[in-house]
Order: C-alpha cells, then structure tokens, then sequence
C-alpha cells in the first residue's frame, strides 16, 4: 500500500510559541468503519499477547509514551489519572485479559497505538472542514459547535469553525465516525520527543487496516 | 526661536508603563524542570516496583489539558519536586531496611540456632513472590530439645484455589 499523503495542520501561535515542537498531522482515508474482519482480531489477539505487567511499567520510560506522559503533564493533566491513549489501551488489556475487538476503526486505532504509541483520533470527513489545526479554547465553546461545555484556554483539536475534539482524544459526538461514514480523516498530535517517523507509522497503521 | 520649558516640579507619572512582562523564559525555564522532574518521578516508580506503599501521584489541575498560567506552571513544579523527594527518601529508607534483612537471610543460614523462629519473605527485601526463608527446628521437638536448627526456604505461592 502506498504511504498516507500527510498533512501538516496549523498550530495557534500562543501554542506554538510555549510548545514550539507541537504539530497535528492529518490524512484522509476514503473507507468507513464496520465489523472487524478475522485478521484484525487475530491481530490484536497476538498484540495482546505481547503486553505484559512488566510491559505496562515499563512503558512509562519508552521514548513515545514517555513524551506523551511528560507532555500530558505540563498541560495541567495527571497521567496517572487521565492516562495517556497507549497507557491506557495497556492497561485495559491487563484488566480485562486480552484486547477487546469493537469496531474496524477503533480496532485499528488500538493496534496503531500500542504498535508506535502515538494517539490517532478520526473525524468524518463530511462534517469536518479543510484545515484541521490545534488552538486554545475562547470563553462559553462546546466540544463540536454543540457538545459539551469546554473550559476556556483548553488545547483543542479544530478546523476553520469547531471545535473537533479535546487533545486527550476525546472527539466531539457530532463530527466523529458513525456507522454511515464513507471516508474519514485521521489525526495525529506530536509533541516534543515524539519522532516523525513514528506518527508517520501510526497513520499509515490505521490506513493500513482499514483499507486491507 | 529657542522656547524653553517652565521650570516647575516634574510630573509624576501614576501608573506604571504600559508593558506587558516577558514570561516566555520563565514559562520556558518551568516546562523543562516539569520535564526533568517527570523524568525522575518515572526513574523512581521504576526502581519502587514492585514494592507496594509508596504513593508517587501528584494530582491534575483540572479544566483539561490547557496552557497553565505561570503561578499553576510554578505550583505543579513545587508539587513534583516534592514528590520526588518524598518518593526519594522514602525509597531510601525502605532499602535500608531491606538489605537489613538480606544480611539477616544470611545469617539465619550461617548460624540458625541464633534465629530460631525468625521468618524473612521476599516483600521484606523488595522482591515479588512468596517465597520465605523461616527458621525452624530440624526433626520438630527433638530438634528445638537439641538444638538443631534450619532454614527452611518456600517454594513460592500457595496455588489458587
């Protein structure tokens, strides 16, 4: 499969100026989500495998997760309350004994992040606009023009009108993939730390997957 | 024409200068020591496990991820630092009291009869499992009335049941 045509997004300046290595790339993938195929589940069967307890500890001083953690911390987050998206996906699979097959898309998200650590959110593409970037929250917004009230000063992702979903990975209900998504674009955010080369892997990952 | 200024008291201005502080190289400077302490605190919960007891967590700001205002960015600062020396010297003290007990291991098994009854489990030097070294009479009563005594080691943990 050929690589992901990646798109570098645009970063407020205030944001830009306090994290300067802060970025959010973007790719859109003409596929909708659905039932997982077995190859899919068998994947995650051998990914889950794969983590163990000593695994999850010491994944806190891998490179990736690490920055992520770090990066968590210094806006106002504690991540080991509000734990990073690979953390996360790590301990759920301690917890419930394996890796939980849900959908196509989120299958291929939590396969993406536990293979490179870096977090993958997806919009649908029709009801995003063209240029997705990171931005601090005015006063009185709703997470995706509708959604829940948003404090002020929160690090969103965004396009030119909404906000489309918090950096912690939540995505406003109203511009996520639903069962009648036929094409999607996927978003990656990368913080100081994080190498290229990994967002790049876990955008094609997803893409991978999805379009297979 | 030269015109000259009157010579009066000078004007005293009553409000500072409209200038707004540079807090980039302070907010710069506080982002790294995050970093740095993160790092450390990480450093430590590795090395604590798997001892259990230690509480390593420094509470979130609330509001969700955001940009921290320099008195938060100052705060979080002081509140890992003092995590880190409180896990720090916690730490430490537990693994003093640990090699304690591995110079008692081996003495239990040089000279037992000198620590009859003593019993030292894997937790008391900071290794996971169950297993335990207990001192205990050879051959059960003639042993305690002869004095021959041993160090018996278990073989781990009880199986499930």
């Amino acid at each position: 499969m050929a690589d992901p045509d990646l798109q570098q997004g645009w970063v407020d300046a205030e944001l830009a100026e306090e994290f300067p290595e802060l970025a959010v790339w973007h790719t859109g993938v003409e596929t909708g989500s659905g039932r997982s195929p077995d190859f899919v589940r068998e994947r995650l069967r051998r990914l889950s495998n794969r983590i163990t307890g000593g695994h999850v500890i010491h994944m806190r001083q891998d490179p990736v997760p690490w920055a992520y953690r770090v990066f968590w911390r210094q806006v106002g987050i504690d991540p080991d309350t509000d734990r990073t998206p690979v953390e996360q996906i790590a301990l759920d699979r301690l917890k419930w004994g394996g890796l939980r097959s849900r959908n196509l898309l989120d299958d291929a998200i939590t396969i993406a992040t536990l293979e490179t650590g870096v977090p993958v959110v997806a919009f649908d593409s029709a009801k995003v606009g063209e240029q997705i970037g990171l931005r601090l929250t005015g006063e009185h917004e709703e997470l995706g023009g509708s959604g829940r009230p948003l404090s002020s000063r929160q690090i969103v992702i965004a396009d030119e009108d909404n906000t489309l979903a918090v950096l912690t990975g939540e995505v406003a209900e109203e511009r996520g993939v639903t069962p009648q998504t036929t094409s999607m674009v996927l978003a990656s955010v990368q913080v100081k730390g994080v190498p290229m080369i990994s967002i790049e892997e876990a955008l094609w990952t997803v893409v991978d997957t999805l379009v297979r | 024409m030269l015109v000259t200024q009157p010579q009066g008291p000078r004007a005293i201005q009553p409000f500072a200068p409209p200038t707004k502080l540079d807090e980039r190289p302070a907010r710069q400077a506080l982002l790294g020591q995050v970093e740095r302490l993160e790092a450390e605190l990480s450093s430590l919960f590795m090395s604590v496990w798997p001892r259990k007891g230690f509480e390593m967590g420094v509470a979130g700001l609330g509001g969700g991820p955001r940009m921290l205002t320099l008195a938060e960015l100052e705060c979080l600062r002081d509140d890992l630092a003092e995590k880190v020396e409180d896990a720090r010297r916690s730490l430490s003290d537990r693994t003093y009291v640990e090699e304690k007990h591995r110079r008692r291991i081996e003495e239990m098994l040089l000279e037992p009869e000198k620590h009859k009854w003593v019993r030292v489990g894997n937790e008391d030097i900071g290794e996971p499992g169950c297993k335990h070294w207990h001192v205990t009479p050879r051959w059960g009563i003639l042993g305690m009335l002869l004095n021959w005594w041993r160090v018996k080691i278990s073989s781990g943990c009880p199986l499930a049941t």
